[in-house]
């Protein structure tokens, strides 16, 4: 079994509204997962599913091969988007007794703490009020929480918000260090720049069905539309004389000619596999300083999809 | 089980460490004794003050019918006018002047007799003169009817009417009376504590929405166990207050009643002349003795098991519809349109108690009331003094009532955990009966 979970046709509805409708997905083991989609879509609920706070009025879901049951709650670690605190708990009681809710025992729980607290270097907070600290400072104690009890699978809610850039980064590397030490990790975010970073798989859900999901790299793939870029350094002709003859055989999309440098930027959209020949034309003309496919961005595939699918709300 | 436990001690700690918790906890024992200590205090006082009245009497039907008492004295003025005798009554700071002018027959007099006191008198005072003049009038109606004073006395009778159960048990007048007000008591006190503590659940419930901490916990709990082990933890940080509120209460008094010489029996005496209480029992001493005895009389054991039945179920079912309001309200200010209707029927059950049960504890209406499982904790409370079987509560009333009460139990703690399931995780908006009606159904 290569998936840690696997959801089969789930459906959820509140009243006359369709929360998710028939969504399947497959969460390969030891990868971060990328759960997309616009405000409102079903990402929370989809998750909450998970995490067995709602359940879904049709369809299965299977953890690490078993059907999910309560049990593994203690298998789940959860950061929800809409995250807090006791505010008038202290910071160390606090966390320990959200540790040992997710079935840790008291004195082990209290030894991975002092561990965490002392990594993150906010051992001082443990007497400390959590009214005391900064939005910053407690969103630290609640990552630490969450992962505390060594889940096999992790859940992020946009889990960068609230974090400033610094932080978010320490945050980053503690999801990829805990991605490499084998936990599975479904991220949930409709910032795109984070999912470039972190994500091998995704799966875009759009008005409570999933649309598209697979491989980030394959969707790329599948994505891209033989649009290359590529920059020349003409020798001996005209460059006019380049440009034209250029557009006369290519699809030229855009150009610029730097005449300082003698260098011409283009793009140009070819047919499917015929990316040799004009290299080779390219080639007779002068030298190739950049010649490379576009590859969509995650942001663009996002927005592209959910265009196709219907006007945006 | 186990996270039961542990929500349970959190919540109990998260209680108990509050500090307006404490500072309650306390203080309330010091004010409540000090308002008694207080009461006691100036009621002694109020004895203690002797009132002056000065009699004018021209008339020749009243010589020395006038006796000083504990609390009143009699001075006569003898030989001088009317507007004399007032100025010097102001001026000695006489409560009163009684005036009795002279006429040719008593009625003439008593008809002309003018009681002038700086400030209105009271009832008290009134009623003591009253009693003289209607003594006086008798006594003359009498002679002239020709019937002597020792005659008169000859037939003048009480009279009270010998009670019994039909068990054959003696009972006392008024002793009806000193049951519903001791059940009356269990009754407040459940209520008292079901608006205290679901209060406390409700809050720390919408707590937990508003610090968004509850998606955190529910995603290892189930919202169930949750909403329990705080109902439960709450409840529990409640009795432990009451416990202290009781012992320390007690001893305060103690103390202070010692420190302050008041004898505790200050306060009983007003409450005991009750109307209809048996008036062959002649001293204040003796009567407080019998019913200390009927008081001890009472089915205490039953009274006690069934109050903590009553008080567990009708409290559950109770802080558990707290909960789902809670859980359904973004903030404490939205709660007011829900609370009313749930404090509506505690309302109507004591008052219900209080003018219906009290008058007619096996009547339709009490009998009613203690059947509608949310007045019934209240009501069958104030009813059960009485006993079960032939002269108390009937048994099937009593199994039906708590059965009622059990079945309501059940639904209502399933409605509002699914309201509470559904509520705790709507943010940001006011719902409307019918979204949370909708609620029901998801």
């Amino acid at each position: 079994m290569n998936s840690i979970l696997v959801t089969k046709e789930v459906t959820k509805q509140y009243g006359n509204y369709t929360a998710l409708n028939k969504v399947s997905l497959e969460i390969p083991k030891n990868s971060i997962y990328g759960l997309l989609g616009p405000n409102g879509a079903g990402k929370t609920t989809l998750i909450r599913i998970i995490n067995q706070i709602t359940h879904p009025d049709q369809g299965e879901v299977f953890f690490d091969g078993e059907k999910l049951k309560p049990h593994h709650v203690s298998n789940i670690g959860y950061l929800p988007e809409e995250r807090g605190l006791y505010k008038s708990m202290k910071v160390g009681e606090q966390a320990l007794y959200l540790a040992q809710l997710k079935g840790m025992e008291g004195s082990e729980a209290k030894k991975r703490l002092k561990m965490w607290f002392d990594r993150f270097e906010i051992g001082s907070w443990w007497n400390k009020k959590v009214q005391e600290l900064s939005k910053g400072m407690a969103q630290k104690v609640q990552f630490i929480v969450t992962v505390l009890h060594q889940p096999k699978l992790l859940i992020f809610d946009e889990p960068f918000s609230g974090f400033d850039p610094i932080n978010a980064n320490i945050i980053k590397d503690e999801i990829i260090k805990l991605k490499e030490n084998g936990t599975s990790i479904i991220f949930s975010t409709h910032r795109m720049e984070s999912v470039e970073e972190l994500c091998e798989y995704i799966a875009l859900i759009h008005k409570s069905e999933k649309i598209l999901d697979g491989k980030l790299s394959d969707i790329k793939r599948a994505y891209k539309n033989n649009v290359f870029e590529a920059s020349l350094l003409i020798k001996n002709t005209e460059s006019k004389d380049v440009i034209l003859g250029l557009k006369n055989k290519y699809n030229i999309i855009t150009s610029n000619f730097d005449n300082s440098e003698n260098q011409l930027n283009f793009s140009v959209q070819l047919p499917s596999n015929s990316s040799s020949e004009i290299v080779s034309y390219l080639n007779s003309l002068g030298n190739i300083i950049n010649f490379q496919e576009t590859i969509p961005s995650a942001n663009e595939i996002f927005i592209k999809t959910i265009q196709s699918k219907g006007v945006h709300e | 089980m186990n996270k039961l436990k542990l929500i349970i001690k959190r919540e109990y700690l998260a209680k108990v460490r509050n500090k307006s918790f404490v500072v309650m906890t306390f203080l309330s024992p010091i004010l409540m004794v000090g308002m008694v200590v207080l009461i006691a205090y100036l009621t002694k006082v109020n004895n203690d003050e002797k009132k002056v009245i000065a009699v004018l009497n021209e008339s020749n039907f009243f010589s020395n019918e006038f006796l000083s008492t504990e609390t009143t004295s009699y001075i006569n003025f003898k030989n001088t006018s009317l507007e004399a005798a007032k100025d010097s009554a102001i001026s000695l700071e006489y409560h009163g002047l009684l005036y009795i002018p002279h006429k040719s027959n008593l009625k003439k007099v008593s008809q002309n007799t003018v009681f002038y006191t700086k400030e209105s008198s009271s009832l008290e005072t009134l009623s003591v003169l009253e009693g003289v003049f209607q003594d006086r009038l008798r006594e003359e109606n009498l002679r002239e009817l020709g019937v002597s004073p020792k005659e008169y006395a000859s037939i003048n009778s009480t009279f009270a009417i010998n009670t019994e159960t039909f068990g054959g048990e003696k009972s006392i007048k008024g002793v009806n009376e000193i049951k519903a007000i001791i059940g009356g008591a269990f009754g407040y006190l459940i209520m008292m504590f079901i608006i205290i503590y679901g209060g406390f659940v409700m809050r720390s419930v919408i707590e937990e929405k508003t610090s968004r901490i509850i998606e955190v916990i529910i995603s290892s709990v189930k919202p169930f166990q949750l909403m329990l082990g705080k109902i439960i933890g709450t409840s529990l940080a409640g009795i432990t207050q009451f416990v202290i509120w009781v012992v320390s209460g007690l001893i305060l008094m103690l103390v202070a009643f010692a420190i302050f010489g008041i004898d505790p029996n200050i306060l009983v005496e007003g409450q005991n002349v009750m109307p209809g209480v048996d008036t062959s029992i002649s001293t204040e001493g003796e009567m407080f003795e019998v019913y200390l005895k009927e008081v001890f009389k009472l089915p205490w054991l039953t009274l006690i098991f069934f109050f903590i039945v009553y008080f567990l179920l009708g409290y559950l079912i109770y802080s558990s519809i707290y909960a789902a309001i809670g859980a359904a309200v973004d903030n404490e200010t939205d709660t007011q349109q829900f609370i009313f209707p749930v404090i509506l029927p505690l309302m109507l059950a004591i008052y219900v108690g209080f003018f219906s049960v009290f008058s007619n504890p096996h009547g339709p209406i009490a009998v009613g009331f203690s059947l509608f499982p949310l007045t019934s904790p209240i009501v069958m409370l104030m009813r059960l003094p009485s006993g079960i079987g032939e002269e108390g509560v009937a048994l099937w009333q009593l199994i039906l009532s708590i059965l009622i009460l059990i079945l309501t139990f059940i639904a209502i703690v399933w409605f509002a955990a699914k309201i509470y399931r559904i509520g705790i995780l709507m943010y940001g908006k006011k719902p409307s009966y019918k979204e949370i009606f909708k609620w029901l159904k998801y």
